[in-house]
């Protein structure tokens, strides 16, 4: 996409573009490759298997042998972070999916259907809002009972509302541009003004928004978990290594606080992505 | 711009980003009176999702509250039912719950609880005082380091900046659980400055209170951080300079003064995330509070107990915003303005 900005000069070569990306772009680029290795191909990382026990060495700090340490079992903590990307990231893209399909129907909605409807899908968005997102997501999961369903349910709903607050006001802010008053004087269908100016231009932004909100879901999701709400241990999924480190605290602090460094790595690493995201979004505007 | 269509959306978007001013020409106390309204219907609307939520549990309700209760999942005789079904009002028609439900939270009642089989007003009455203290220490304690911070960096130079907004972006982003587990292994594992379980003094508050309080002070620095260096290039910032006020005093008196708004703003909301993050802390911290008998009542599906807490937290967030509103009105003296 940069490249077509200036088509006369020689195309660099792939390593030297890789160079001159900002460092923190750099970073996060590696860290998602990483990560989608883990969760493609988690034997080609892991040192042991997930559910591979050694009793003569519970609760082992980090060392060389196990990088990350060991649990109450004996499993290399390692290993299971490496296999549990998969389940983790699952529940981030699941619920982020969740959450922007929600916000883009009732945004939408509320943006653009008649009268009565907008009055209402506003009224719903208000008082969904008037819900801290961790208690939405606590209430459902009171309802269906905890499961790995459930929790992708109650943090995409849970965080559905503020991203639908978002889409409508892309809209409004779309329908109100100039180029849409040119489309209406060139005399264009409703339909078309919608399809070719408001929805491309109000929706692009959810491109970055997607990629900030798998990283803000994992953390969501972790944070369930943590308190058992959400996928139960053995799982090796991260949320679930907390809950089950969060007994050890005292004797083993690496159990909790080595999962929950992963999980911060890879919010920062999708908010970075999402931040570049939008930039390059932004320029492709203009 | 063809303003007028869209009028309504931008006094409510204003709202939420703090960028635009309410429309002016509006007088103050009709726009008190539309936001008191406005939340009045909110919480109702919350109250009937709430409801329903409640009556949506699967299965047989009296057979569910029975095995709640019990701690067992067994069918239960009609003999065993009854009592219940005559407890809760069961066998009424839904639409005469639901009024009766409306009517009992009007007057605080809500309901009693399906495995302590105490009403759910006197559990939270308990455990809301520790809660209350922790929320409202935490917004302290984050407009402190916040504005210690972004006065100590905002503005002096792209380095500064630079590592300025980074720990802001990292503070903002960092889970609660695992910043207080960091927390407890620093400060009362390895250092032994503070207690490590419960403490419901002053000492036990603090680090509770900081594992709250340093995301927030990171989200509510990013809102200040824009603000305060676009006031520092603002014209009444050299005038005070041609004044010969010191640098510190400009940026404490003048462009603290034009920085904080959005913050304030923002605060509103930020109770709300404080408080669903001090469920988190208060299991970290083995703390009581409201916290831990949410989490207790979640996971042993005691409905009226998760709504009467998720309710309360609803209206006390909804009335926040409403505060937030009229706290923006006095610290800006342009929204006062009425014509």
């Amino acid at each position: 996409m940069t490249a077509t900005i200036a088509p006369a000069a020689p195309r660099p070569t792939a390593s030297a573009r890789l160079l001159q990306l900002p460092w923190d772009l750099f970073a996060a680029l590696t860290a998602t490759a990483v990560f989608a290795l883990a969760a493609l191909w988690p034997a080609l990382l892991a040192t042991q298997g997930p559910f591979a026990m050694d009793l003569a060495n519970t609760l082992a700090p980090p060392s060389s042998a196990h990088w990350f340490g060991t649990d109450e079992s004996g499993r290399d903590l390692y290993s299971r972070v490496i296999y549990g990307t998969a389940a983790s990231l699952g529940v981030g893209i699941g619920a982020a999916v969740v959450s922007l399909t929600l916000a883009v129907i009732l945004g939408s909605l509320a943006a653009l259907g008649n009268r009565p409807t907008a009055a209402a899908v506003g009224w719903l968005l208000e008082v969904a809002f008037a819900f801290p997102a961790l208690l939405l997501s606590l209430l459902l999961i009171a309802v269906l009972g905890p499961s790995i369903l459930t929790l992708i349910l109650a943090v995409g709903i849970g965080t559905a509302p503020g991203y639908a607050r978002m889409v409508r006001g892309q809209i409004l802010s779309a329908r109100g541009a100039p180029y849409v008053e040119a489309a209406v004087a060139l005399g264009h269908s409703r339909g078309r003004i919608l399809r070719q100016h408001i929805l491309p231009n109000s929706l692009r932004p959810l491109v970055a928004v997607f990629a900030l909100s798998i990283g803000q879901s994992i953390v969501w999701a972790s944070s369930l978990s943590f308190l058992g709400l959400g996928i139960a241990p053995p799982a090796p999924e991260w949320g679930a290594l907390l809950d089950a480190g969060r007994g050890y605290i005292t004797v083993a602090g690496w159990l909790t606080v080595i999962p929950g460094l992963v999980i911060v790595l890879l919010a920062l690493t999708t908010t970075t992505l999402g931040r570049h995201l939008q930039s390059i979004l932004e320029k492709g505007e203009k | 711009m063809t303003r007028t269509s869209f009028s309504e959306t931008d006094a409510e978007t204003g709202g939420l980003l703090g960028s635009a001013p309410p429309r002016r020409g509006r007088g103050a106390p009709r726009l008190v009176v539309g936001k008191v309204v406005s939340a009045a219907l909110v919480l109702f609307g919350a109250a009937t999702a709430a409801f329903f939520a409640q009556a949506s549990l699967p299965g047989d309700r009296a057979t569910v509250i029975l095995n709640i209760r019990a701690g067992q999942a067994v069918a239960r005789t009609p003999e065993e039912l009854a009592p219940i079904n005559a407890e809760y009002h069961l066998h009424d028609p839904l639409i005469v719950q639901y009024f009766g439900y409306l009517r009992g939270l009007v007057v605080g009642d809500l309901g009693n609880s399906y495995q302590q089989h105490r009403p759910v007003i006197a559990i939270i009455a308990d455990q809301l005082g520790a809660t209350i203290v922790l929320t409202l220490t935490a917004l302290v304690f984050a407009w402190i380091i916040m504005v210690v911070w972004v006065t100590l960096t905002a503005g002096k130079g792209p380095a500064s900046r630079a590592i300025g907004g980074f720990f802001d972006t990292v503070a903002a982003g960092l889970p609660h659980y695992w910043l207080g587990i960091i927390l407890l292994l620093v400060f009362a594992l390895s250092l032994g400055w503070f207690p490590v379980i419960g403490g419901t003094g002053p000492v036990g508050l603090v680090l509770p209170a900081l594992t709250l309080a340093i995301p927030l002070a990171g989200f509510l620095g990013q809102a200040t951080r824009t603000e305060f260096e676009r006031a520092l290039d603002s014209p009444f910032v050299l005038t005070a300079r041609m004044r010969g006020m010191g640098e510190t005093g400009i940026r404490l008196r003048h462009v603290l003064r034009h920085a904080v708004l959005p913050a304030v703003t923002l605060s509103g909301w930020a109770l709300g995330a404080t408080i669903s993050g001090a469920v988190v802390v208060e299991a970290v911290f083995a703390r009581p509070g409201i916290g831990q008998v949410l989490v207790t009542a979640v996971s042993s599906q005691d409905m009226p107990v998760v709504i009467g807490i998720v309710m309360l937290i609803a209206a006390f967030y909804v009335l926040a915003n409403l505060l937030v509103d009229i706290a923006y009105a006095i610290i800006d003296p342009r929204l006062r303005r009425t014509s």
